[in-house]
């Protein structure tokens, strides 16, 4: 008789060899943190270029969002992963996951970054601008602490995205949670208990930030 | 202190300084009238390079703003300006904002920015909102410290541009009294302003523009008493009911 893709002994299974999930799940974490810092130092940076005044600054901005924010994730990782190594450069999966996913999610943080500068009113400069602050000195003094409380959710809404879509590592043995449990369900057809396991890893990640956007949203919204 | 020569402004199509020419001496209280639209605003905004003339020359203290890129930030340290709409920095306390020029452009110690800052939050009659934000205080309240904060930098020339006009009714004179009293000292003054019991007032010369010139100037008993362009009678005679 089938067991079913639930039954009890399955369930054990998965506690029994938990390490395996514990492992995915640290590398699921490490990749996203890192990934994330990069995203933020990448998205801060075109952030501003894309919100200065400059043509030539403006420009480069524009092509870096437009060519990662409409290609597929999963093309950008398939390239650093297979494309690169023609070019001499092997890069370890670990790598690919914290520059593609970064890369990519850089672009819409640059977006962010751009629309929260945008969003500070024009008054802000001039009133800078008048006291003797250059733009570079306007931009950290005045401009981007009154960005920081437009942006904080976005940024944290994009952080949720971001861990998820680490999980395109899978597709390329990146060892992170999703490939742990699809290549351990993989070898005793265990898939029901280890998919629902790794969702509820997921969930322990992006919920906590999700609940605290949906918090910060109602603070601001309550202020403005 | 100050000299425009030949000063051209267009906005695309818009050509709203014509060949201005203006020179503010050390100490003179200068206003600026005119209906709305005149360039007013765009001439004051000149001076400090907010705006950067299409054509001609502005000079400050000396320096030819309009040849010195690299100095216009240096010499902005010497030049206050009042907006409409005050500008406070919402993310900054009162004091914080009288602070944050002097410590980062002059590299003031902080106790000595917070000290001088304290004394001028006295003198606009705010130094119990030393802690408060800009958010909580009313229009009136907010421009006294936008003047404390330009003050903080010890600043030679004072710009307005339209001060009150922002302002209930009520919070004019409040404003109008801390400007006054500014006028007492050394301190070059252009204030732009439709108020002009101030002009009369307070001011050593007036300018009165329309359509992107100057088209009359004078003291003020001139100008209230006497004015000889039809121009200028009409929009006195509009103005002062």
């Amino acid at each position: 008789m089938n067991p079913g893709p639930f039954a009890l002994f399955k369930w054990e299974a998965v506690a029994a060899e938990w390490p395996v999930f514990a492992t995915g799940f640290g590398t699921t974490a490490l990749v996203s943190l890192l990934a994330l810092l990069l995203a933020l130092a990448l998205g801060l940076a075109f952030g501003m270029a894309g919100a200065s005044t400059s043509k030539g600054l403006r420009g480069p901005t524009r092509v870096y969002v437009e060519f990662f924010q409409n290609t597929p994730l999963v093309i950008q990782v398939f390239f650093l992963y297979n494309g690169l190594p023609y070019a001499g450069l092997v890069l370890p999966v670990f790598a690919v996951g914290v520059l593609g996913v970064g890369i990519y999610h850089g672009a819409y943080v640059a977006e962010i970054i751009r629309a929260g500068i945008e969003a500070v009113p024009k008054g802000q400069k001039e009133a800078a601008a008048s006291q003797g602050f250059n733009a570079w000195q306007t931009m950290v003094h005045v401009v981007l602490p009154q960005t920081r409380r437009i942006v904080l959710p976005p940024l944290a809404n994009q952080a949720v995205f971001l861990i998820k879509n680490t999980s395109v590592l899978a597709m390329v043995a990146g060892g992170d949670l999703m490939y742990q449990a699809d290549s351990w369900a993989a070898g005793n057809l265990y898939y029901g208990p280890a998919y629902v396991v790794t969702g509820l890893l997921y969930l322990a990640l992006c919920l906590p930030l999700s609940r605290w956007v949906r918090r910060m949203e109602k603070t601001s919204a309550v202020q403005a | 202190m100050i000299q425009l020569e030949n000063v051209d402004k267009h906005f695309g199509a818009a050509h709203v300084l014509k060949n201005i020419n203006l020179v503010v001496a050390p100490a003179e209280k200068l206003v600026v009238i005119g209906p709305s639209g005149s360039g007013k605003s765009t001439l004051i905004r000149c001076i400090n390079l907010l705006e950067k003339p299409s054509k001609g020359r502005v000079t400050v203290d000396d320096v030819e703003l309009t040849a010195h890129k690299a100095y216009v930030h240096t010499v902005r340290e010497s030049i206050g300006m009042v907006f409409q709409n005050f500008n406070l920095y919402p993310h900054k306390t009162v004091l914080e904002n009288l602070t944050l020029a002097p410590i980062k452009l002059k590299k003031i110690p902080r106790a000595e920015a917070e000290a001088s800052g304290l004394g001028y939050l006295e003198r606009v009659g705010l130094k119990d909102k030393a802690s408060a934000y800009p958010s909580q205080l009313s229009g009136g309240q907010q421009q006294r410290v936008a003047i404390a904060r330009c003050l903080n930098m010890h600043p030679k020339i004072m710009l307005f541009d339209e001060p009150t006009s922002a302002l209930d009714p009520e919070m004019i004179q409040e404003v109008l009294d801390v400007m006054t009293d500014l006028a007492k000292e050394g301190i070059t003054m252009v204030v732009v302003t439709h108020e002009m019991g101030f002009a009369r007032n307070v001011a050593d010369r007036v300018i009165f523009m329309d359509e992107g010139r100057i088209v009359e100037e004078g003291t003020p008993e001139h100008f209230f008493t006497n004015p000889t362009q039809d121009r200028t009678k009409l929009f006195l005679s509009r103005i002062l009911r």
